[in-house]
């Protein structure tokens, strides 16, 4: 199953004073149940641009569609045998105590790659 | 003819009370359709109530209702033609007696895992684990069939969605989720109570509450806290028969007729209980303490005979573990037994800002109780009035009501 996980800020993150996990090593952990096909770290929202189309009309504007405290600071597609490998996976990322992490799974469309 | 009916209706009701669950398991661990599952093992219990008056009860009556629910399996997947795997699934299945295949583990921990919401978790433990039928899960929770329905659907459909396996939980997260399997017990025993609390008393949940930890304890035997749960949950429903009077009316344990506590429950809680203590690792968990609490009590043979230099000292325990205001307030009244209620009524002093406790019925409640004790009357009075303020179910109310009345005696219709 694929699992797209969102990495998000946290307004109450993690007050553990151990220290947290090198996003490098995050990104090269082998699980025996899943693996990161790919993912990155987003710019900030100031530099988010949305874009609509109402009645032919081309609306862009500053900024995400939603307004909140928590942004969507990266993202990465996990490759997992069931839900409890990708919160393996999750588990072990540095934003999941310095943020949190959702995993949506893929409602695959089916389209060409 | 006719007297067959009743014994191929005990025969069946003891076949499905010892095998329904294992069936179950394994017709949702081979056809991942946890409906088909529940609908194969109902359409085997009406074929049996069929078949058994004419035919005789077999010899095996839980091979037997395998054997139906999984051919009606097969004609279900057949008819869909598409589920060729499913279908040699179902047909290596074991029959009951096979070594080596239970799934009920699984199935519990499916219906526990922490990705569903709780509400869910509980529902689907209740309807797939336990047996119940959507109607009476609804009853029991005070909602409607079609809710029930609902959630049940939600949480059926998240568990295929989201890639919830069907399998235990890898060894490096099992304490966490048998945690969370007692966690959802501990609820269901709890709103048991809470619901009983109201015009019905009906038992239905703490007793299915109790029997999912038995089961559970009987599947993992080797978990001190699944034995303490069990111990807990068996002696605090041993006192079930005297917690409520002939009125309907709540009963604090203190006047409870000890002679209708449920002596075989006891004995059954405390056997849970020394077993909890043998398994028990280097730390003792909050359900062993409770349980140690639950059995001090069980023993006394009268409310005086209590021993509350033990229980204080068990809270003691279980604060210095977690940290919890209402633990602090159980402590409180212990201390009130064990030391007089001035004792109590400073030890209530020092945690009353908490604010975890604000608005909580139970504070001027216990501080009632202590004052009352204390000769304090028209103090206890003006609590029991602030506790009424904030108690929400009929059942406290009524409680309070009396307690007040007590500490009012001109306004007692008797010396009227």
């Amino acid at each position: 199953m694929k699992y797209l996980m969102f990495v998000a800020t946290d307004t109450e993150p993690d007050t553990d004073p151990r220290p947290l996990p090198e996003i490098t090593d995050w990104a090269s952990l082998e699980h025996p149940r899943g693996r990161r096909l790919t993912g990155d770290r987003l710019r900030p929202v100031e530099d988010a641009t949305t874009v609509r189309v109402r009645d032919g009309e081309l609306l862009v504007t500053d900024g995400p569609f939603t307004e909140s405290k928590e942004w969507i600071a990266g993202f990465d597609i996990l490759d997992c045998d069931d839900l409890d490998a990708a919160i393996d996976i999750a588990a072990a990322h540095p934003m999941a105590r310095l943020g949190r992490l959702e995993l949506r799974p893929f409602w695959s469309l089916g389209l060409p790659e | 003819m006719t007297d067959l009916v009743p014994a191929a209706r005990r025969a069946l009701a003891a076949a499905l009370a010892a095998e329904r669950l294992r069936i179950v398991a394994g017709l949702i661990r081979t056809t991942g359709d946890w409906d088909l599952a529940e609908d194969c093992v109902q359409d085997a219990a009406v074929r049996a109530l069929d078949r058994w008056p004419t035919d005789g009860v077999p010899d095996n009556p839980a091979a037997w209702l395998t054997t139906a629910a999984r051919r009606r399996a097969l004609d279900v997947l057949r008819r869909r033609q598409t589920e060729a795997a499913k279908l040699r699934e179902v047909q290596a299945m074991p029959y009951p007696g096979a070594t080596g295949d239970d799934d009920r583990l699984e199935l519990i921990f499916t219906c526990c895992h922490p990705a569903l919401p709780l509400a869910g978790r509980v529902a689907l433990t209740l309807k797939t684990v336990s047996g119940l039928s959507t109607r009476q899960i609804a009853a029991a929770f005070l909602t409607t069939e079609a809710t029930m329905g609902q959630r049940l659907l939600r949480a059926k459909t998240k568990i295929s969605h989201a890639g919830i396996s069907f399998a235990l939980p890898e060894s490096h997260r099992l304490a966490e989720r048998t945690a969370g399997v007692l966690a959802v017990i501990y609820l269901v025993f709890n709103e048991g109570y809470a619901a009983s609390a109201g015009p019905a008393h009906d038992p239905l949940l703490a007793q299915e509450a109790v029997e999912l930890a038995g089961l559970l304890a009987e599947l993992l035997p080797y978990s001190p806290e699944v034995h303490a749960l069990h111990a807990l949950l068996l002696l605090q429903h041993s006192r079930w028969p005297a917690r409520v009077d002939a009125a309907g009316d709540l009963v604090a344990m203190e006047d409870q007729d000890r002679r209708r506590w449920d002596r075989r429950v006891i004995d059954d809680g405390l056997r849970a209980l020394q077993r909890a203590r043998t398994e028990a690792g280097v730390t003792v968990g909050p359900y062993r303490v409770q349980a140690e609490i639950a059995a001090l009590h069980a023993t006394a043979p009268e409310p005086a005979a209590t021993d509350w230099a033990g229980i204080v000292s068990w809270y003691d325990a279980l604060l210095t573990a977690q940290s919890s205001p209402v633990v602090a307030l159980n402590r409180a009244v212990a201390l009130g037994f064990r030391d007089g209620p001035a004792a109590g009524l400073l030890a209530l002093e020092e945690m009353a800002d908490d604010p975890c406790l604000v608005g909580y019925h139970l504070v001027p409640a216990v501080r009632a109780d202590l004052l009352w004790r204390a000769g304090r009357t028209a103090e206890a009075a003006d609590a029991y009035r602030d506790a009424l303020g904030l108690a929400r179910t009929e059942a406290e109310l009524r409680f309070l009501g009396r307690r007040l009345q007590r500490c009012q005696p001109t306004l007692d219709p008797d010396t009227v």
